[in-house]
């Protein structure tokens, strides 16, 4: 058999050209998956029998001569809060456990056309809700650079399932910065597109005016092929951005000569030291690959987290009234229909689901409104404006993606507070509705790795990955 | 939903109840769009269909699946807001949560403080004109029906089964400021917006079907001091029934207050059987329905082109009709046979007749009486009706004679009308022949005759009865009735 190639373009060129069958490059995934999921559990249903038939359909296009797709025989793995039509669906949760979805996610379509094989549906922290994948009600999943310690979150098991090899892409969703936080703490690349970029529909909702689905990949190039092929316009998201997907697989290797650069003089404070020597290595090998650094201030940025924590759980809390038992999912049959809500969502849902969904009710109630949910909308337009400023003067921005390195389970599940501020530097992106990924840029404390987060305006896209790309290329990784 | 009980308007004192008491009435009413599809997918919007066949992941609220907004629902409301004097605005829909098992996603998609539709007015045909504070854009819910349990609700149901066919249906929630004053005016209300929505094609406004549903904020005063506390009665479903729970309501309140009770905020339940209100629930355990901006929908902003473009298509409104028949015949606009005429969308065949060359008034009279089942268009050709309507004026046919011509032309479908007269030997009297039988009535019974000459109106009756008698129906009756007051006038 021959060697199978390690990026997803690589893949997906091997297979076109005839050199390698996409049967073969599942089946090599397939194994490492047998090798050692059991150790990282990074998914809550490994779909090989649908994989194999993708594969095999895609092997008989390429004997055909038809056409194929850029994502051609590319194992991936998908967060299982995207629907998969006849494919469990559970957003980790028990009160979605063996639900079958009638649909697609319009991003699972969009794989399926570009030539993709879906290998699984990975974990998560129950509906999306944490930072380390501890809060998913079908077990945690294990870090696979140090299984003594946590993935990240929320798609912790997406991040775990490229940084275990078991497939060179994935799927996650961000919502406060669950695709970066865990590509940080695996030492993969995450983006999270441009609020809108990328179709919500059939994302199951944590808070819809903040989700947004992107990659996981080994490199900044794969990334830009995947949002590509993710991206555009899709009628039934009516806030999906009425654009075309953008081209940005060249971007990332077109470097930085040029480019004015933010660094954040008012940063909040929190990240461990050697995170903090990291940011500053990365302003360095940028200036020394042509870039300017231009200091920036971000005042509103202090706020953020708090005004995350009204808005997103808002949000869920009407999101999630949905699960009440009466149409799919879990029912737990009571005395008259009251009583059968509260026990179907007492059993159902996990504790930081159900915090979430108390506090978001209590800042959306009668006389608490203004001053929780109407304060936490104005904080979010004055970080907007905060950055809207910035760009003036900046094309990206660079901050830590997270304050710490992966750290160990259990040492932050039982302080909600603690967890929280994991997603300090993540956070305000999602609150502008603007890009950022995050670049695996070296080690710091314990040799795990630490990665940096570049930030750009709405639809800058391509300015992120040009910064991306440099990183990757400093740190000594591919182009 | 009004929070604003401002009305500057003084019920008058015909309107004023026993005792002084004024009565303040607000109408919410719910009408269902006549769309093709649902408010914010592709499943149809259509009624009496198999239970659980109109749906699908937007429809049941799946996890994942979003709403995508009717552009037609929305130029729907938009008629319905500009045939109401509506300003209409850049307007978001918000979420109204609330838990109950016919409302899939626990929230309901509705507008709260920026409505499409704001500040407009219905003018009533008795001259009054009622404020309307917005005309809303939301979706309807599932149906449930409660199987066991004495009162078919879902407390103390066995079980319950849901179709969510109408889960979805776009509606626009109506609602009046409290500018009513009488129970009459809330029928003349209802019944007006009925005619203006299916007049311009925005509903079928059928309240048999549900597909309008109104609720009446009750509140009663002495004028000149502020007004009482409100209960709203829901489940009032024909107009009928508006009259009545309003009026029922209102002594309900009166009655508390005369004997020194205290009126509570509360939704009650109209029986129309038992004719009377229940509490359905108290202002303490209302819902907060914790509304808050819809964050899966975007903004809804009409251009001014677009809104002029409606505004351009819209068809005369019921006032414009009647107008126009109160020109063409001289009647009251009001009267009976315009009010029929409009209402079943006849104005404009009566108006063919008209054009045709027919006599308007006679017209009129005949599209009202003689095509009740037949809509608005009928499908005779209206030269056939004007015809007729000559015959009569001229006297070539009595009324009686005219009356059983129409019958034939409708049952026909058409038909010459001197052909059926000639063929049915309908050949008017000429005068002198009518002449001839007055005198020998008169000869036949003398008193009668003496009475009439007196001045006794009603003995002519026993006089017309033999010449109609002896001519077999053929003497026109006003024919008769001008010869027997010339010769009394003698």
């Amino acid at each position: 058999m021959a060697t199978i190639p390690t990026t997803a373009s690589q893949i997906a060129a091997a297979v076109a050209s005839g050199s390698i069958t996409a049967r073969e490059v599942l089946e090599a995934h397939l194994a490492r998956i047998d090798e050692r999921e059991s150790e990282i559990h990074a998914f809550n249903l490994v779909t090989a029998d649908v994989a194999r038939a993708q594969a095999d359909a895609i092997d008989a296009d390429i004997a055909a001569g038809r056409p194929v797709g850029p994502l051609a025989g590319v194992p991936i793995a998908l967060k299982d809060n995207m629907c998969t039509h006849g494919i469990e669906t559970t957003c980790s949760s028990k009160i979605l456990e063996g639900w079958k979805p009638p649909y697609d996610a319009t991003v699972v379509t969009r794989l399926r056309a570009a030539g993709a094989v879906m290998v699984g549906k990975t974990n998560l922290d129950e509906f999306a809700m944490g930072s380390s994948t501890e809060n998913s009600a079908f077990g945690a999943t294990r870090n696979p650079l140090d299984t003594s310690r946590v993935p990240g979150g929320s798609s912790g098991g997406s991040a775990a399932a490229v940084a275990a090899g078991f497939s060179p892409v994935s799927l996650g969703s961000d919502t406060g910065g669950s695709i970066r936080q865990p590509a940080a703490l695996c030492g993969v690349v995450g983006v999270k597109p441009t609020y809108g970029r990328v179709s919500r529909y059939g994302l199951v909702a944590y808070a819809s005016s903040l989700d947004q689905i992107g990659p996981f990949a080994t490199t900044v190039a794969d990334a830009a092929l995947m949002t590509e092929v993710i991206s555009g316009h899709d009628v039934m998201d009516s806030t999906s951005i009425p654009q075309p997907a953008p081209s940005l697989v060249d971007a990332a290797s077109q470097g930085v000569a040029g480019m004015r650069i933010g660094r954040v003089v008012d940063l909040p404070g929190g990240a461990e030291p050697e995170v903090s020597a990291r940011l500053d290595a990365a302003f360095e090998a940028l200036a020394a690959a042509g870039a300017t650094i231009v200091d920036i201030t971000l005042p509103s940025l202090g706020y953020a987290l708090t005004a995350y924590y009204l808005i997103a759980p808002a949000e869920a809390s009407s999101n999630l009234a949905r699960f009440d038992g009466v149409r799919y999912g879990l029912r737990v049959n009571a005395a008259d229909t009251n009583a059968m809500y509260g026990a179907t969502r007492a059993a159902g849902f996990g504790d930081e689901v159900k915090r979430r969904i108390m506090l978001g009710t209590y800042a959306l109630s009668a006389g608490y409104y203004d001053a929780y949910y109407g304060k936490a909308l104005k904080v979010r337009r004055l970080i907007a404006q905060d950055f809207d400023k910035a760009y003036e003067s900046v094309d990206t921005i660079l901050m830590p993606t997270s304050p710490l390195v992966a750290f160990k389970f259990g040492e932050k599940a039982d302080d909600p507070m603690s967890m929280y501020l994991c997603d300090i530097y993540t956070i305000p992106t999602n609150l502008a509705g603007h890009p950022a990924m995050s670049v695996p840029f070296g080690t710091g404390a314990h040799g795990l790795p630490v990665g940096i987060q570049v930030l750009a305006p709405a639809l800058g896209e391509a300015a992120m990955f040009r910064v991306g790309g440099a990183l990757e290329l400093a740190a000594g990784g591919a182009q | 939903m009004s929070d604003s009980p401002l009305s500057l308007i003084v019920a008058t004192e015909e309107q004023l109840l026993p005792g002084g008491w004024e009565m303040i009435v607000g109408l919410e009413v719910h009408v269902e769009l006549a769309t093709a599809t649902k408010l914010f997918s592709g499943s149809p919007n259509r009624f009496g269909d198999e239970p659980n066949i109109n749906i699908d992941p937007v429809t049941l609220g799946l996890p994942g699946a979003l709403p995508v907004l009717n552009k037609h629902a929305v130029e729907l409301a938009m008629r319905i807001g500009l045939a109401l004097n509506c300003r209409i605005q850049r307007c978001i829909f918000h979420r109204k949560n609330y838990f109950y098992p016919d409302q899939p996603k626990a929230y309901q998609i509705s507008q709260y403080d920026l409505p499409l539709n704001a500040d407009g007015f219905l003018a009533l045909p008795s001259g009054a004109v009622i404020g309307v504070e917005r005309a809303h854009m939301e979706e309807d819910t599932g149906k449930s029906t409660h199987i066991g349990g004495a009162t078919g609700r879902i407390h103390g149901s066995d079980y319950s089964l849901m179709d969510f066919n109408r889960a979805g249906v776009p509606l626009v929630e109506i609602v009046s400021r409290p500018d009513i004053r009488t129970s009459e005016q809330a029928r003349e209300y209802v019944s007006e917006l009925r005619a203006i929505l299916e007049v311009i094609g925005a509903s079928d406004a059928k309240m048999e079907e549900g597909s309008m549903r109104c609720d009446a904020n009750v509140s009663v005063h002495k004028p000149g001091t502020p007004f009482g506390t409100r209960c709203e009665i829901k489940n009032v479903n024909s107009i009928r029934a508006i009259g009545r729970a309003i009026d029922y309501e209102a002594r309900r309140q009166i009655d508390i207050i005369d004997s020194g009770g205290v009126i509570r905020q509360e939704t009650r339940h109209w029986d129309d059987a038992e004719g009377r209100t229940h509490t359905l629930r108290t202002k303490e355990d209302a819902d907060d329905y914790r509304y808050f901006p819809e964050p899966d929908l975007v903004t809804v902003d009409p251009s001014q082109e677009w809104i002029e473009a409606v505004r351009a298509a819209l068809p005369p409104l019921p006032a414009a009709r009647r107008a126009m028949l109160q020109e063409l015949t001289g009647y009251d606009p009001q009267s009976e046979a315009i009010i029929v005429a409009v209402e079943r969308g006849q104005h404009e065949y009566v108006k063919a007749i008209a054009d045709a060359g027919g006599d308007p008034v006679k017209a009129l009279i005949y599209v009202t009486q003689a095509f009740a089942e037949a809509g608005a268009s009928p499908a005779v050709p209206a030269a056939d009706i004007a015809a007729l309507t000559i015959l009569e004026r001229d006297n070539k046919l009595s009324a009686t004679q005219a009356k059983t011509v129409l019958a034939e032309i409708v049952a026909n479908g058409g038909g010459d009308a001197a052909a059926i007269a000639a063929a049915k030997g309908f050949e008017a009297m000429d005068t002198s022949a009518v002449e001839a039988m007055v005198d020998e009535a008169i000869a036949a019974d003398p008193d009668a005759w003496a009475k009439y000459c007196a001045g006794e109106e009603k003995a002519a009756g026993a006089i017309v009865g033999r010449i109609m008698k002896a001519s077999k129906g053929k003497a026109d009756g006003k024919v008769v009735s001008a010869i027997m007051q010339s010769r009394r006038g003698a």
